[in-house]
Parts: C-alpha cells; sequence; structure tokens
C-alpha cells in the first residue's frame, strides 16, 4: 500500500534520514522504532508532506505522494495523528472530531463515525463539550487518534503516540490503536516505547541514525538478542 | 418549565433590541447635530472605524494572523478614490465604479502581502505587515516624480462627494420638512455600509472558512492534517480583509474630499488594532464597542478636559492635547490589565482564561 524508497531528508547540511527503503501492506500495523533522534519523525514528516524530502520517492496505492501538497493527503485517504497530539486547544472534543471530517462532506455517514469514534473513547463522550485544551495528555492524545479516524483514512500515520503520557494511559491508547488496526486500518507507527510498538505491530523496522538497520517480524524482533539489548533496556 | 422561558424570552428579546439599536441609530446624528456638525462627523468616523476594525477582525480575530500593516489597504482605497473622482487626472467616475475597484485593487494588495508571508507567525509577521504599511505610506509620499501621481505630500484635494444622479451627498437635502446635512447623509450610508460588514462577520463565524481559520490559529499542522488548505484559507482572510479596507479608504476619501499620505501613518494601523483586541478579539459586539470607544473617547476628552480643568481650579493648568494621549494610554492599560480578554470578550474567550488561569 505504502512504497517508500531511498527516502532522503536533510536539515540544512544535516542529513536526519539517508535514503531508506520500506513498504507497509494493505491491512497490517509496520512499527519504526529508534531512539531519540535516529530520523523517526523526520520520516512520517516527509510522509506527512510537512517537510520537502531531499530525495527519494513515497508511492501510495501506486500514485506518487512527492509532488502533493499536504492537505490532499486527506483526500488520498491518509491521516496523521501529529507528534505532541496537536489538538485544537480552544475547540471543544466534538469539534476537534468534527474537524477531522473538514474534507469530507457526507453528513449522515460523519454522524455514524462520530458515534463510531466515540464508541471507541468512551472517556471523550464524557468530554464532548469541555475545550480540548483543558483534556489530560491522555484524552487529548485519544482525541487526535479520533479526529484521524474521522478523515475515514485507509492508512494512519503516528507520531509517537505514548509520549508525555502516564503508563496507564499508555496502555489505553495502545489498546485503542490495537482495536483500530484489527478493524482493518492499516498503520504505520513511529514509537520511542520499542517494547509496546512491537507487541502491537506485526512488522518492524529499526532506525539508527537516518538508516534501517534492521528489519522483522515485530515477534522476531523482540526475540532479537541485539533489538533487546539496545531498545529494550536488557 | 424553566427551558420554556428560555426559548421564548430571546426572540422577544431579540426584536425589543434590534428596535432599539435601530432607533438609536437614526436618533444619533440629529442628537449630535444639537452639538454641532463637528459631531456628527465625530460618530461618522466611530462608524467608519467600526467598519475598519471588523475588516481587520477577520485577519487579526479570525485567522489570528498579526496584521500591523492595515491602514495601507485604507490607504490604497482612499488614494483609488481619489485619483478616479478628483481634477487630479480629471476623472470623474461615480461611486459605485470606484468602490468595487478600489475594494478589487485592495484585494489584490492584500494578497501581494500575503503570499510571501504565509510561513511567518506572531511577531515574524507584524513585523513584515509593519513594513507594508510603511511601504505603501512612503510610496505614496513620493510617488509624484518623474510621473505625478499621488502629488506626494501635499495629498490630493477636492475629491468628488459621492453622488446618486442630482443627490449629492455633500450638500444639505429637506426632506419632509427636516434638514438633512452632508455629514448626516454620510452617517446613513456608513451605518449601511457597517451592518453589511457585520453580516459578513456574522456569517464567516460559523461558516467552513471559519472553522478551517479557527483551525489555522489553534495548530497549522493539525489543520493541514484535516485536509485545510492553509496557504489559500489564510491568503483569503488577507483578501478579504483588504477588500473591507478599500472600501472604507474610498468612503473616507468622498467624506473629506481631500487625502493626504499623512492619513495612513502606523499610528492608524496600531489604532486600528487596538479596537480589535480591547473591544474582544473576533467577538463582533466586542470590536464595534471597541471601535466606538476609542474613536469616542480622545475626541470627548478634547472637548471635555478644558472645560474640567476651568471648573475644578478655575484656569488652564495642564495642555489638554498631551493630557488627553495620557488618559487614553492610562485607560489602555487598565483595561488590558483588568479585562486581558477585551472590554467585550466572547463567553468562550472568557470561559478559556478562567480555564488557563486556574
Amino acid at each position: 500500500m505504502l512504497e517508500v524508497t531511498g527516502l532522503r531528508v536533510s536539515y540544512g547540511g544535516i542529513q536526519a534520514v539517508r535514503g531508506i527503503t520500506f513498504h507497509v501492506n494493505e491491512g497490517e500495523m509496520v512499527a519504526l522504532i529508534g531512539a531519540n533522534g535516529a530520523g523517526k519523525s523526520s520520516t512520517l514528516r516527509a510522509l506527512a508532506r510537512l517537510l520537502e524530502p531531499a530525495g527519494g520517492s513515497v508511492r501510495y496505492r501506486g500514485k506518487e505522494l512527492v509532488s502533493l501538497p499536504p492537505y490532499r493527503l486527506v483526500g488520498e485517504g491518509i491521516a496523521l495523528v501529529p507528534e505532541g497530539r496537536g489538538v485544537f486547544p480552544r475547540m471543544s472534543s466534538l469539534e476537534n472530531l468534527r474537524m477531522g471530517a473538514y474534507a469530507r462532506n457526507d453528513k449522515a455517514e460523519i454522524e455514524r463515525d462520530l458515534e463510531h469514534v466515540l464508541g471507541h473513547f468512551p472517556r471523550l463522550k464524557e468530554r464532548a463539550q469541555q475545550t480540548a485544551g483543558t483534556l489530560s495528555g491522555g484524552e487529548q492524545q485519544m482525541l487526535a487518534i479520533g479526529r484521524a479516524l474521522m478523515s475515514k483514512p485507509r492508512l494512519m500515520l503516528l507520531d509517537e503516540p505514548s509520549m508525555g503520557l502516564a503508563p496507564i494511559m499508555v496502555q489505553k491508547i495502545f489498546e485503542v490503536i490495537r482495536t483500530v488496526s484489527l478493524e482493518g486500518m492499516t498503520i504505520l507507527l513511529v514509537e520511542q516505547n520499542a517494547k509496546l510498538a512491537l507487541e502491537v505491530s506485526q512488522r518492524g523496522y529499526v532506525m539508527e541514525s537516518g538508516e534501517i538497520t534492521v528489519t522483522d517480524e515485530s515477534k522476531k524482533l523482540l526475540a532479537d538478542p541485539k533489538v533487546r539489548a539496545a531498545y529494550l533496556g536488557e | 418549565m424553566n427551558d420554556q422561558v428560555k426559548t421564548s424570552v430571546p426572540w422577544q428579546r431579540h426584536w425589543m433590541a434590534v428596535v432599539l439599536i435601530g432607533v438609536v441609530l437614526l436618533a444619533v446624528p440629529f442628537v449630535a447635530a444639537l452639538g454641532g456638525q463637528a459631531w456628527v462627523r465625530i460618530a461618522n468616523f466611530a462608524i467608519l472605524y467600526v467598519f475598519l476594525a471588523l475588516g481587520l477582525n477577520i485577519v487579526v480575530g479570525y485567522a489570528g494572523l498579526l496584521d500591523l500593516g492595515y491602514v495601507a489597504f485604507y490607504a490604497v482605497g482612499a488614494y483609488v478614490y481619489a485619483l478616479l473622482a478628483s481634477p487630479h487626472f480629471g476623472l470623474h467616475l461615480p461611486f459605485w465604479v470606484i468602490l468595487p475597484v478600489g475594494a478589487g485593487i485592495a484585494c489584490i494588495f492584500g494578497m501581494l502581502l500575503g503570499a510571501p508571508t504565509l510561513k511567518l507567525r506572531g511577531d515574524y509577521l507584524a513585523i513584515v505587515t509593519l513594513g507594508f504599511g510603511e511601504i505603501i505610506r512612503i510610496f505614496l509620499n513620493n510617488l509624484n516624480a518623474p510621473i505625478n501621481v499621488t502629488n506626494g505630500a501635499q495629498g490630493i484635494t477636492l475629491i468628488d462627494p459621492i453622488r446618486i444622479g442630482d443627490f449629492s451627498f455633500a450638500d444639505t437635502t429637506t426632506v419632509l420638512g427636516v434638514a438633512i446635512s452632508g455629514p448626516q447623509k454620510y452617517y446613513f450610508l456608513l451605518v449601511a455600509l457597517a451592518i453589511m460588514v457585520i453580516i459578513v462577520n456574522i456569517r464567516l463565524q460559523n461558516s467552513r472558512v471559519g472553522r478551517a481559520w479557527q483551525a489555522i490559529r489553534e495548530d497549522e499542522v493539525a489543520a493541514k492534517a484535516c485536509g485545510i488548505n492553509t496557504r489559500n484559507i489564510k491568503l483569503l482572510a488577507f483578501a478579504m480583509g483588504a477588500s473591507f479596507g478599500g472600501i472604507a479608504g474610498g468612503v473616507f476619501s468622498a467624506m473629506q474630499g481631500f487625502v493626504s499620505p499623512e492619513s495612513f501613518s502606523l499610528m492608524e494601523s496600531i489604532t486600528i488594532l487596538a479596537m480589535v483586541v480591547l473591544g474582544g478579539m473576533g467577538h463582533i459586539p466586542g470590536v464595534i464597542l471597541g471601535a466606538i470607544l476609542l474613536t469616542a473617547l480622545p475626541e470627548v476628552l478634547r472637548y471635555g478636559i478644558e472645560p474640567l480643568q476651568q471648573a475644578v481650579f478655575g484656569r488652564m493648568i495642564i495642555d489638554p492635547e498631551s493630557l488627553r494621549m495620557l488618559i487614553f494610554g492610562l485607560s489602555m492599560v487598565l483595561v488590558m490589565r483588568f479585562r486581558p480578554a477585551g472590554l467585550w470578550p466572547s463567553p468562550q474567550r472568557r470561559r478559556e482564561l478562567a480555564e488557563s488561569a486556574n
């Protein structure tokens, strides 16, 4: 579904991503793990067209994405859950979710999806009228995921969903991610918490200094002594 | 029971309010005229600033783009009118041609400013827009050679008043035994224009575009991720704001009969911005209140300080002009200290400030 070939990202003269190649098949969840500064987020930002890649190609369902402006991605069926949540702080939870459906105009279906998304997040249903800026970090992350779901994507790009959250919240968020994945969503998950990411995903890529160094099924990566030593704190 | 009361009362109140506001608006120019035509002109400027402030509110209040050069569009509109309806070029086009042309040209200038500044936010955008405002003013000041386009610092005089057939806004007309002076006629024209811009503001607030502006204001990355074409939506804010500035400029030109670059200083931009911020950014009644207060207050002080000093001290102690700006500045500081969201903020904004204070 998503094929990335030789993707390069540089900031000034510094190469953050040095020509990486990977792919995501339809219906699977793929984890991109690595230490801080390995280039994971830069990769995702380049995929989401938030920054201009220095080279390489990103093909999604056979279509080249590199020439598309960012706002067109939603129409193609790609939704980004930005790093650090990125909810609209002064809008209510409900308004945030509706913004996710901004590019759609099938009113009846939007209402149905709204019910569906709120079904995933009973917490948000309770706080539907509260302004998003006053929600807890975990609730904001739920809201960001919910908003992405409201655009009815085929592919979801998740940028560090566990960042800055209490462990119990992280568990909850990952449960939801797993549920969404089981419903058939294709997911690319960028995550520092390697253990969790590998537990929920089918395949994983390990990034180190802008390059992909290891790739395998998530189960095997979890068992790999080198990965365990470097990323799982053993 | 309670619900019934809540739903039935506002409907009647609504009409009561509309009628009341209508009566007040009708009475203002005649009451003001009791104190001399100068007061009618002050009322006119108050309404003109309501118009300008609501135009700027689209850019600053809705889209969240801090524009310190708004007066440039006002200037463009004023000069378009002046050049096309004065002896300067010998052109005397009718106002219904010039006002749309002025709005259009101001709109183009708005996009000229907007396009290169799309990636700037906050203080950086403020600096660029400030520079833009100054560039326009300096151009107007110096565009008298080699070809005399703007007549430089002397400005353009003898600008045509607004005229519909034989009905001129400059003369006094007697209708049903009531004499209506020129300024009073402009007053009604300005009120009509202000109502138009209020309607546009209200419609925008709850529209798709309005929501997109709010999204961009709060988180641009997330807005893009929601599928909002942030570039076009931001340009639209600049273009709309600028068009209103252009219309206001045209009316200003016609009403004054004279324009010069002096009228379009940085101070003017800041005053209009202060009306928006002081009244309550993004909240229409607040912006209207801010515009009226900031126009009226300096004038009231101008006419009020001298008699007041005479009455209290028996003589003039402090020069009214300097005291006027002092009181004006002090009142602004006080408002920001005690009502940081503006004099009349939107309920939502007030709630947020309360929440963030806790």
